[in-house]
């Protein structure tokens, strides 16, 4: 048996340190990991929490990311739970096989602390590689800040765990804002973390010599897509799930988490929809501008990134004039991924609001509070006037000239 | 000449692996491709010969892939030491051996590697790579004579 951790009340913590205390909480069986900035500090911590018996469990060091998530795979299938974290280049060369965790099923927790992807090099926090992972059939969960990333990892496990979901799940903190900025957490005891979580119940476990299974069929043109198509639906039927679960962790702690988190909407005319700690940013400006210019400005965060809140998005921005949509990773030729998601949901709403695409802070660019002000102020502006005045896509908090992409045609 | 049927279950070897009847929707398929080995409790399974184990319908077991094959191997009874041999190189657990004694060739899982014609030790071999349609007594009625040392 584990020996007891002590716990105050309030605890100051960063995000890793967050992660991690959820790791212990949870009594991860196995954690197989190849640490890289800024997410070592999860794994180095679960370390030392083996070492020194406040874990029953495992670390495995690897050769490499690629390693390290097919390390989790095989604990996973022999009937463990497992997790482990990464950032940045790791979850690149982890990206082949997060889609084997998905594809088999396994409920793996991965904490992602994000990081942007080089070239050039770069430690700092953009979404790059959290967009790397939105095909790979993982759900997907945004912390905000150290308690999000502490709440969110336990409500992963007992996401993933549910014998109706089983599929893994990464939960995102923002590289350094998040992960490195100690903030005051308000912990669970430990007993009440686990008894949430609950004990890990094995499905199709590689140790039950009495059932042996495969894990990893090979299917050509006859199977795959089939399987594909369950694992989408498996996807699709986790919304209610996971609403479940966070109804469940706020009757716990009083703290509410929904996929689409909605700010100051009720009667916004402008709106920005961010991901990460660029919501608390943007909340802080609609405040300001709703008492000092009289906007009615809202933010729309999106909790759950996958599977994606495509109702929930309609049904907090239908009734909106104009919508700036804020993609924190270079877009590669294209509108911003989560601009072209947000909008594809818009468009099929009767109201169908003008929609802006920014792209900003990347490799940890600061986005100000002005920047967001501004953004707001631009978007009263198209809404005044009916139509989008400027291009529609822009980057924000870039030096140098003005760069931005395609106009409207309507208006 | 050995028994074709050696060892053999009912459903050894039954399906074909590009078979296209069976094939069902996206809502019933297995979970995660996964794929069970056996039917039923299978604890006993390591003290079952192959031939008693439930072996499912996931099972490789019952699936063929003797069409991949151009050449096999024929196994003659006649000239066999039972050094095993064959049986610890061949990579598709398809050599037929019981107590130690060779038995013969499992043809619905045999590929034609000759992996096991090439470290058999006899002379002649014991087992020698005939092309496909070849039936068997043709082959053991053209098995070779003991190669005489050279001399030097």
């Amino acid at each position: 048996m584990a020996e007891k951790y002590d716990l105050q009340d309030r605890e100051v913590w960063d995000g890793n340190f967050a992660a991690s205390q959820a790791l212990r909480q949870a009594q991860v069986d196995v954690v197989a990991a190849y640490p890289i900035t800024p997410s070592t500090p999860i794994v180095e911590n679960y370390g030392s929490y083996v070492a020194n018996g406040y874990i029953d469990g495992e670390f495995v060091m690897v050769e490499s990311e690629h390693a390290a998530m097919s390390g989790c795979i095989g604990a996973s299938a022999a009937g463990g739970r497992v997790s482990t974290a990464t950032s940045s280049q790791g979850f690149a060369l982890m990206a082949e096989v997060l889609y084997q965790a998905s594809g088999m099923r396994l409920p793996i927790v991965l904490n992602v602390v994000n990081r942007a992807l080089a070239s050039p090099l770069n430690v700092r926090g953009d979404h790059a590689d959290m967009y790397l992972g939105r095909d790979s059939g993982w759900i997907q969960v945004g912390a905000f800040n150290a308690q999000e990333a502490y709440d969110l990892a336990l409500c992963a496990f007992k996401i993933g765990e549910n014998h109706d979901v089983r599929l893994p799940v990464m939960v995102h903190q923002d590289g350094f804002i998040t992960s490195h900025t100690a903030q005051n957490v308000y912990p669970l005891t430990d007993e009440i973390a686990y008894n949430f979580i609950g004990d890990f119940k094995a499905v199709d476990d590689m140790l039950d010599f009495s059932r042996p299974v495969t894990y990893g069929a090979q299917t050509e043109e006859d199977w795959h897509f089939e399987h594909k198509a369950k694992q989408h639906k498996a996807l699709m039927d986790s919304r209610p799930i996971i609403d479940e679960v966070f109804s469940e962790f706020e009757k716990l702690t009083g703290r509410k988490y929904n996929r689409v988190e909605s700010y100051n909407m009720e009667d916004a005319d402008v709106a920005i929809v961010a991901l990460g700690t660029t919501v608390e940013t943007a909340r802080v400006a609609a405040e300001q501008l709703r008492k000092d210019e009289g906007i009615k400005a809202g933010v729309v965060a999106i909790r759950c990134f996958r599977p994606f809140p495509f109702d929930e998005v309609r049904n907090a921005l239908e009734n909106t004039k104009c919508v700036a949509v804020t993609d924190r990773s270079s877009p590669g030729g294209a509108m911003g991924a989560f601009y072209n998601e947000v909008s594809a949901a818009l468009y099929t709403t009767a109201n169908r609001p003008l929609v802006t695409n920014f792209i900003y802070g990347l490799g940890g660019r600061d986005f100000s509070i002005e920047e967001a002000k501004r953004i707001f102020t631009e978007q009263q502006a198209h809404a005044d006037a009916g139509h989008i005045t400027t291009d529609i896509q822009q980057f924000s908090g870039l030096r140098g000239p003005h760069l931005g992409f395609f106009q409207t045609k309507r208006g | 000449m050995q028994d074709l049927n050696l060892l053999a279950q009912d459903n050894r070897g039954q399906s074909q692996l590009e078979n296209g009847s069976g094939l069902v929707g996206w809502d019933v398929v297995t979970r995660g491709s996964i794929l069970t080995s056996f039917e039923g409790d299978a604890t006993e399974i390591v003290n079952q010969k192959s031939e008693e184990r439930m072996y499912s319908n996931y099972n490789s077991y019952t699936a063929s892939v003797a069409s991949w094959r151009v050449e096999k191997p024929v196994f003659n009874i006649d000239v066999c030491i039972d050094c095993q041999n064959c049986w610890v190189w061949c990579p598709d657990t398809s050599i037929l051996s019981r107590d130690k004694q060779m038995l013969g060739i499992d043809y619905d899982h045999c590929k034609g590697c000759a992996v096991c014609a090439e470290v058999c030790p006899t002379n002649p071999k014991s087992l020698i790579m005939f092309s496909e349609q070849t039936a068997l007594d043709e082959a053991l009625a053209s098995w070779p004579e003991k190669k005489k040392k050279e001399e030097k």
